[in-house]
């Protein structure tokens, strides 16, 4: 009976993830379906003007992550650093609530804060606009994941550090920052894929556009906007090519992960030389 | 239940003798009347003890005694905890490490330490974990650092084990290669003094045995603290020994004197086993 009962958890067990996986997997598979058939290499390598493509799209996605990693991650870093090290006071703790509060926050909402605070002020749309509301975005993920993180390094790790004469900053950058390296890595990565589907706040800060990147007062495009319009438009053509997209946004999130994943892989670090 | 009752009742009087033992200026460090705090415990009373240059002293003691408080007292450790609290004077080559204006950073630097799970830094291959001290701090010199690094694996008897080994991860090592390993980290800065919180608690006989031996070859250059709750360890390895019973000295000696000729009834009592 026991063992039935065993079995019966296992069998539930099984069947629960099945179905959580049926919509993730069939999303992945209408996706690659639709899309594959529009990819080719004019399709990635010209504007809608020039040959019916999304390169500006693709350009435009890459220079927001770019931009909004710098903007980003150097910051929720050093926060999540700070929350984890020195967090256990009021402020840390209204910190840290604030922090939680903008996880949640609608993006539509950052959108429309960013709009007036840049957009508006500066009479243009523009990829530091864009760039601005995805790391508002982006910013309480990685400052989150870095603290959460840091705070799992054993403390013998830090009394190890400390015994050594090192200093407490250069001792949490060196020592626990490493440590904590796979946890903080998943967080930034987490965060890359979260900002490069957003849609709303880039309505409203880069608009989108035809062409290239043409200087950074100028809109720009974006995937997730090339989607929404090309697939809003009435035309089986405009459709097929918003799968394209769909596909392409799915596959550059994807390599990012793997790329950074591979390039930040846990192996001790080689320095010596002579021995 | 009767146990315990026994233990309230045997309270530690007589600390006047031990006090009196201690001379300025004869040991490599000293404490006088050391008091410290986590928060409201009060976990050390009044300490004044020393350790000679080029000797081992074991601190026993059942567990909670304060034992490792006082050691990571002596190179400022303690303070790391929030909510503790020190006061008192310890003297480090005469001079008060608590004393205003002195850096708890170049204090560790002399006063290096060891703990009781062995702790390398998980991330780091078995040359960085040793190196990390002197990297930490500024020393690029990459023969500088090699040659800190054989050296002081040299001295933690562990350097024939890794040399052809000095890229792989540190964890990758046994517990008591990887607690020789530590042993060779707090080496590698050259520190006056190597403080052991029960180093061997964590590890197998022959992995102990092999610490021991260690131990009896490091006093020939530094001065060795080591905290145990192994009588037989402390009197197997260190010259001097204290016994610590809730926060407080209670004696302090050479250690064959101290195991065979205790002076007091409440050591004589511990080190019989009747409680601890």
């Amino acid at each position: 009976m026991r063992r039935f009962r065993d079995r019966l958890a296992y069998a539930l067990g099984i069947f629960c993830v099945i179905i959580a996986i049926v919509p993730l997997a069939s999303i992945l598979i209408e996706v690659v379906r639709n899309g594959i058939s529009s990819i080719n290499l004019q399709f990635l390598t010209s504007t809608p003007q020039s040959g019916g493509g999304i390169a500006q799209a693709i350009q435009g996605t890459l220079l927001l992550i770019g931009l909004t990693c710098i903007i980003g991650v150097p910051l929720g870093l050093v926060a999540g650093i700070y929350l984890a090290e020195f967090g256990d006071n009021k402020f840390g703790k209204t910190i840290r609530f604030l922090n939680d509060v903008l996880t949640e926050f609608p993006s539509i909402v950052v959108g429309i804060l960013v709009a007036f605070l840049l957009v508006v002020a500066t009479r243009s749309f523009s990829p530091v606009a864009g760039a601005f509301a995805l790391s508002i975005i982006m910013l309480p993920i990685i400052t989150r994941t870095t603290e959460e993180s840091i705070k799992l390094v054993p403390t013998s790790i830090r009394d190890a550090a400390m015994a050594l004469g090192i200093r407490r900053w250069r001792a949490t950058i060196s020592i626990v920052l490493s440590t904590a390296r796979a946890g903080v890595v998943t967080g930034i990565l987490l965060s890359i894929a979260r900002i490069s589907g957003e849609t709303a706040p880039l309505l409203l800060t880069i608009l989108g556009t035809d062409f290239f990147f043409s200087g950074w007062n100028q809109p720009i495009d974006a995937l997730p906007l090339r989607i929404f319009r090309d697939a809003s438009l009435p035309s089986a053509v405009a459709r097929q090519q918003a799968w394209g997209a769909a596909l392409v946004l799915i596959l550059i999130v994807l390599s990012l992960n793997l790329g950074v994943r591979f390039a930040t892989r846990g192996r001790p670090s080689v320095t010596r030389s002579r021995i | 239940m009767t146990i315990s009752i026994q233990l309230a009742q045997v309270k530690p009087e007589k600390t006047e003798p031990i006090e009196s033992k201690i001379e300025m200026g004869k040991y490599k460090v000293q404490t006088d009347k050391l008091n410290a705090w986590f928060g409201k415990n009060h976990v050390l009373k009044d300490i004044s003890i020393g350790f000679l240059e080029n000797d081992v002293t074991a601190i026993i003691g059942p567990s909670g005694c304060g034992k490792s408080t006082l050691i990571r007292c002596l190179n400022r450790m303690h303070e790391l905890v929030p909510s503790a609290r020190t006061q008192g004077i310890v003297l480090l080559d005469d001079s008060n490490i608590y004393a205003r204006g002195v850096d708890p950073v170049s204090v560790r630097r002399r006063v290096g330490m060891v703990f009781q799970k062995p702790n390398p830094f998980p991330t780091m291959s078995v040359y960085d974990n040793v190196a990390a001290g002197l990297k930490l701090n500024g020393v690029r010199d990459h023969t500088v650092l090699d040659k800190a690094v054989q050296r002081s694996l040299e001295q933690a008897f562990l350097w024939d084990e890794v040399k052809a080994d000095l890229d792989k991860s540190g964890s990758s090592l046994s517990g008591g290669q990887q607690q020789r390993l530590c042993i060779a980290r707090a080496l590698a800065v050259e520190p006056e003094i190597i403080l052991m919180d029960e180093p061997c608690s964590a590890l197998d006989p022959i992995a102990t045995a092999k610490i021991e031996e260690l131990i009896a070859s490091l006093k020939e250059q530094y001065t060795v603290g080591i905290v145990t709750h192994n009588m037989q360890q402390a009197a197997r390895v260190s010259d001097f020994t204290a016994f610590l019973y809730l926060g407080q000295l209670i004696e302090y000696g050479e250690t064959t004197e101290l195991f065979e000729n205790p002076g007091e009834e409440l050591t004589e009592r511990y080190l019989t086993g009747k409680f601890g």
